[in-house]
């Protein structure tokens, strides 16, 4: 569009208003560089629409959580019944409630969603390293998120569960548990405190790492199911002959995505908030009680595959320090992958079926992680525990090993 | 725009590490109080202080119940006919040697204690955190001929022997938790604190 100001009226007065801005902010480079003439493969699937919906979900939470911090009272005292007081008295407060608490668990959900397109296609590897460990300390912040989100609603599994939580920080050492709860068990100090890291701190590290994450992919470019470098072939205006303008053309995909998720997220936000004790559990409507414990203690579902590796070790430090060794697996993933192809599609079986193997490791620790610690159970996920570590530990040689299909010139 | 010719490069990076490594230290201190905020504040201090008892007046066979940390403390004075039936019951115990660490090292003992008379436990049922009674009491009709003496929890039914030590077949999964003690003197306890014992 030319920037002269021959057309009259408000249109005139729209492109005079974006000249000032330009000569003053990069808006229309901005726009440019990340939107719309931003090239991403034109063959990405179904996978690659769970970013998106991680950053709509980040939203929701965002603004959900703002409206709810307008009736909540980060007090021993007061916080339980201010939850009631929201769900009960306040204007809709039950579906900004609802939607923030479902929301929690729908970030989850998309989130383990995208990190394993990322293990399918090899997103992780050389030249996305970065963008993968941003994402990984999204993940973490999101976990912390989350568990301290999860203590506010001052219920008996916010308070076991953070008791539970907080206590594997004191098998490092009692004196970091105490520092981090600011008193010798589970107080108003704790609760105080986690709601000052829920709502401002916490939130602030997401946003910055998500601007990073999305940077830093956008500096290199996005992956495609082929694993290809589509910006080694480009046209002579110097744009991918494989790749399609970010916006409008993934975007208007994307709107679908997000139209179907809002319509999955509203059936459960309106017929399954508690989606049967999994997104909030039952024994989080009894108001929390340092005397009593209750029957079961069990985290939700999202960090549930690691609570089974922590319970599946005998020793208490050891299983933090494997626990901790899970996610830090994770972290190294760019170089535990020797295979000359980046997507599962030119890989062979071996990565195909430790892939596999994997997911349902994953799953069924998560799974386990839900029930209580029999001695079945225990053995169970001492076996997937194992089998976890040793797609990791196993990668850099059977990657290399594995017979490899020839990878196309051009996107399929 | 300033030219390089004739500058001291080794002086110019002198200066630069020299103001990086100030400014690096000064961001540690100040770091500091921010950090150390987080630690237990003077009041959470003073609501977890350890807690003084005077047991001269623990008759042999009685409990005494102390207050620390939100949580009671039972303190009882058992008699050498108690500390005889620990031996006995043993087999009828879910974890007898003490495996699972519910207790400071110096309590990973038969009688679960620094003094073999004196035990030391929290008030709290390991199964779901009611308070177990002390029932010293032999073969009492409710709890059947078999029964020694220890500690009964009225909820769920779980039973303790004079130890703590959990029964098997019970719904508490563990022995009760042993807190932190020491004997200022013959008399004193002092709950909270084990420091010169650990």
């Amino acid at each position: 569009m030319s920037s002269t100001a021959q057309q009259g009226g408000v249109s005139g007065a729209l492109v005079g208003l974006r000249d000032w801005i330009d000569a003053r902010f990069p808006m229309t480079s901005m726009w440019k560089a990340h939107v719309s003439e931003y090239y991403a493969s034109k063959n990405l699937n179904i996978w690659y629409v769970f970013g998106v919906l991680s950053m709509v979900v980040l939203a929701n939470q965002i603004l959900t959580g703002i409206w709810l911090t307008m009736n909540y009272k980060p007090s021993a005292a007061e916080a339980f019944s201010s939850v009631e007081y929201i769900m009960r008295d306040v204007e809709w407060g039950w579906l900004l409630r609802y939607m923030h608490s479902t929301g929690a668990s729908a970030f989850f959900i998309v989130v383990y969603i995208h990190m394993f397109r990322g293990l399918l296609y090899g997103s992780y590897r050389r030249p996305r390293e970065l963008i993968w460990i941003f994402g990984m300390l999204i993940y973490l912040a999101l976990m912390a998120e989350a568990f301290m989100g999860y203590l506010l609603p001052w219920g008996q599994m916010s308070y076991w569960g953070a008791q539970v939580i907080v206590s594997l920080f004191g098998a490092i050492s009692e004196p970091l548990a105490e520092w981090i709860r600011g008193d010798f068990f589970i107080s108003d100090i704790t609760l105080n405190r986690f709601f000052a890291l829920h709502v401002i701190a916490l939130p602030l590290v997401l946003v910055f790492l998500v601007a990073a994450h999305i940077l830093a992919l956008h500096e290199v470019g996005s992956n495609n199911p082929d694993g290809i470098d589509i910006k080694a072939n480009k046209d002579e205006n110097g744009v991918p002959v494989d790749g399609v303008a970010f916006h409008p053309y993934h975007t208007s995909k994307d709107l679908v995505a997000i139209v179907i998720f809002c319509i999955i997220f509203s059936a459960f936000i309106f017929f399954a908030p508690e989606a049967g004790g999994y997104f909030l559990e039952h024994a989080n409507f009894e108001p929390a009680d340092p005397l009593k414990t209750p029957e079961h203690i069990a985290p939700v579902w999202y960090f549930t595959p690691f609570y089974a590796i922590l319970r599946a070790v005998p020793d208490k430090l050891g299983g933090v320090l494997l626990m901790g060794g899970a996610i830090v697996l994770l972290f190294l993933l760019p170089w535990l992958d020797r295979s000359p192809v980046r997507s599962m599609r030119y890989k062979g079986w071996i990565s195909k079926l430790w892939l596999a193997i994997f997911c349902v490791s994953f799953v069924a620790l998560g799974y386990l992680g839900l029930q209580p610690a029999t001695p079945t159970a225990t053995w169970l996920a001492r076996l997937f525990t194992v089998l976890y570590f040793v797609y990791f530990l196993s990668m850099p040689f059977l990657s290399k090993i594995d017979k490899t299909k020839p990878v196309p010139e051009r996107v399929t | 725009m300033a030219s390089d010719e004739g500058a001291e490069f080794g002086r110019r990076h002198f200066l630069t590490v020299a103001t990086a490594v100030t400014g690096g230290i000064g961001a540690a201190f100040v770091a500091v109080p921010f950090l150390g905020s987080f630690k237990p504040s003077a009041r959470a201090q003073a609501l977890g202080a350890p807690v003084e008892v005077d047991i001269s007046k623990l008759e042999n066979g009685a409990m005494l119940t102390v207050e620390w940390r939100g949580k009671p403390i039972y303190i009882v004075n058992r008699p050498a006919a108690a500390l005889e039936t620990l031996n006995t019951v043993a087999d009828r115990l879910r974890d007898p040697e003490s495996e699972v660490p519910q207790q400071p090292d110096y309590a990973k003992n038969q009688h679960r204690s620094v003094r073999p008379d004196i035990f030391v436990a929290l008030g709290v049922c390991t199964h779901l955190g009611c308070a177990p009674m002390f029932r010293p009491d032999v073969a009492p009709a409710d709890l059947g001929a078999d029964w020694p003496g220890g500690f009964f929890c009225p909820c769920h039914g779980s039973k303790f022997d004079f130890a703590g030590r959990v029964y098997a077949g019970v719904p508490a999964p563990s022995n009760l938790v042993v807190p932190p003690y020491r004997f200022l003197d013959d008399s004193t306890l002092l709950v909270g604190d084990d420091q010169g014992v650990a």
